[in-house]
């Protein structure tokens, strides 16, 4: 069988985001790790502190860690809460600075959401008089079918994915998942960090009207954050089982193998 | 022959780029670039904002049960412990540096001063917040009582305690001092400061973070720069910590 040619898939402007992306969306999991280490505890409402029911709580006793979820306590020594012979929430593996400091992980995290939001914003306008936004990422009429949603569904949980021509193109679950990110995940979670802001509430009263208060908003910026990260996860999986070499080669130079069709068994 | 197995592998990977990260948190060249973003965000919170837009301020029913205490819970030395034990009956504040009329006011000055009350949320750089009611002199009425020299820029609050064996300090600038809600509050909740929150007066600048908000204010001094007081960065935890100077964010 020969191989198929190479086609020119993802534009330059495409690539440059997910990179910019990729290095400012670390920085900021990892620098927001060591400030909520500052005060592992999270609350809804306008108030909360240390004497005010918390509905997550990383913590230790000693040498073991905990997370409290809802009530329920669950041990995560090695992990949270106590781990690498530290007790901190997040270890030092995972947070910038490692050692414990709310003011450097403050400066990298705010010098950081400003990366994040210019390069947000050329990124938008780029996607909408490209047209990149409605030729690649908007679901096509047939593609926002319920039967063909489903069709998608079963085909990843099959880990079958699109071959040949129709590799050229992102897959349903794909687009929902890249506009998910574009415009919940990203939106949200600067809204609910600028609400964290006392001088921005004072500005934009509306922020801390909108969600709920500024305790309200610093646990969504924190479910944000967790969102991040399982849609980082999945992003990786989702390389490795598609061809991390090829997928690698689309996102570095643009350029992208179609994969075989599959066989039809007889 | 040596085994490597895969958990030592990773261990110490992990180990390698913890390093080579921390590198590069420390690095002076990275930390100038960083300082960058701060700057940008103080000049755009100030451009989008109104000089005079209040902090929200909050109902009666809105009020933590329990205001917690940070900081300093009670100063060290013989000084404080001698006003506490007359009850703050000699103790004055004073207010002086570049100002015309430099003033020594006792605590029955500061209760008769003309005062305003409110309601807000005090948020910690730490990440959790507390509702109060304070009530207090507006500074701004103070300043212009003591003629504010045109040569100062900054009003630094002196303060009585000590952490790590150095004076605690803070400082703002001339937008916030003059803010209507930027109040030198002697009462929380309706009753006189305790030694906890500050007694017998402490800073409220309702547009920052809580490590503006001095607690036990001696001496209030208008400057026109910062850097020849304690570290030069205008506040304890500023030179102490790195702390960002402008913490309205």
């Amino acid at each position: 069988m020969a191989e198929r040619p190479l086609v020119y898939r993802t534009k330059l402007p495409v690539r440059l985001w997910h990179w910019i992306n990729a290095l400012t969306i670390f920085i900021m999991l990892m620098s927001g790790m060591m400030i909520f280490n500052a005060h592992p505890r999270l609350y809804w409402g306008k108030a909360g502190a240390n004497f005010d029911p918390a509905w997550l709580e990383i913590g230790n006793r000693g040498q073991t860690g905990f997370l409290n979820l809802l009530g329920v306590e669950i041990p995560t020594t090695g992990v949270l809460g106590y781990a690498q012979g530290t007790a901190e929430a997040f270890p030092p593996l995972v947070t910038i600075p490692s050692s414990y400091s709310i003011a450097a992980a403050r400066q990298w995290h705010f010098a950081f959401a400003w990366v994040l939001v210019i390069a947000l914003a050329i990124f938008l306008i780029y996607a909408i008089f490209s047209r990149h936004l409605w030729r690649d990422l908007a679901l096509k009429r047939e593609e926002l079918s319920p039967s063909h949603l489903w069709a998608d569904i079963k085909e990843h949980a099959r880990l079958h994915f699109p071959t040949g021509e129709k590799a050229r193109a992102y897959n349903p679950l794909q687009k929902i998942a890249y506009l998910g990110v574009l415009f919940m995940l990203i939106p949200l979670v600067v809204l609910t960090g600028l609400t964290m802001s006392p001088a921005m509430d004072a500005a934009w009263p509306w922020l801390p009207e909108l969600f709920g208060g500024r305790q309200s908003a610093r646990s969504i910026h924190f479910l944000c954050a967790f969102g991040f990260a399982l849609f980082i996860a999945v992003h990786l999986l989702m390389v490795v089982l598609a061809g991390p070499f090829n997928e690698l080669r689309s996102i570095i130079t643009g350029w992208y193998r179609l994969p075989a069709e599959r066989e039809v068994k007889p | 022959m040596t085994v490597i197995s895969r958990r030592n592998m990773l261990v110490g990977t992990g180990g390698l780029m913890l390093a080579g990260c921390d590198r590069i948190v420390a690095s002076p060249t990275v930390k100038q670039v960083l300082t960058l973003g701060e700057k940008a965000t103080r000049s755009t919170q100030r451009l989008i904002s109104d000089r005079n837009a209040l902090a929200q301020e909050f109902g009666r029913a809105d009020i933590s049960p329990v205001f917690k205490e940070n900081g300093t819970k009670r100063p060290q030395g013989d000084a404080y412990a001698a006003h506490v034990a007359n009850g703050f009956a000699d103790w004055r504040l004073v207010v002086d540096g570049l100002v015309a009329q430099p003033m020594a006011l006792g605590l029955p000055q500061i209760l008769a001063a003309p005062s305003r009350t409110q309601i807000t949320r005090h948020d910690c750089v730490e990440g959790w917040s507390a509702i109060g009611e304070w009530t207090g002199l507006p500074l701004g009425l103070l300043l212009k009582q003591a003629q504010l020299s045109t040569n100062a820029r900054f009003i630094v609050f002196h303060c009585a305690d000590t952490l790590f064996g150095k004076p605690y300090y803070e400082s703002i600038d001339l937008i916030d001092a003059f803010h209507p809600q930027t109040i030198l509050a002697h009462s929380l909740n309706r009753q006189r400061l305790g030694i906890g929150h500050g007694a017998p007066l402490r800073l409220r600048v309702e547009r920052q973070l809580g490590y503006k908000q001095a607690k036990y204010v001696m001496r209030i001094e208008a400057v026109a720069s910062l850097d020849r007081l304690h570290g030069g960065k205008g506040g304890f935890w500023e030179d102490r910590s790195g702390y960002q100077w402008y913490a309205g964010i």
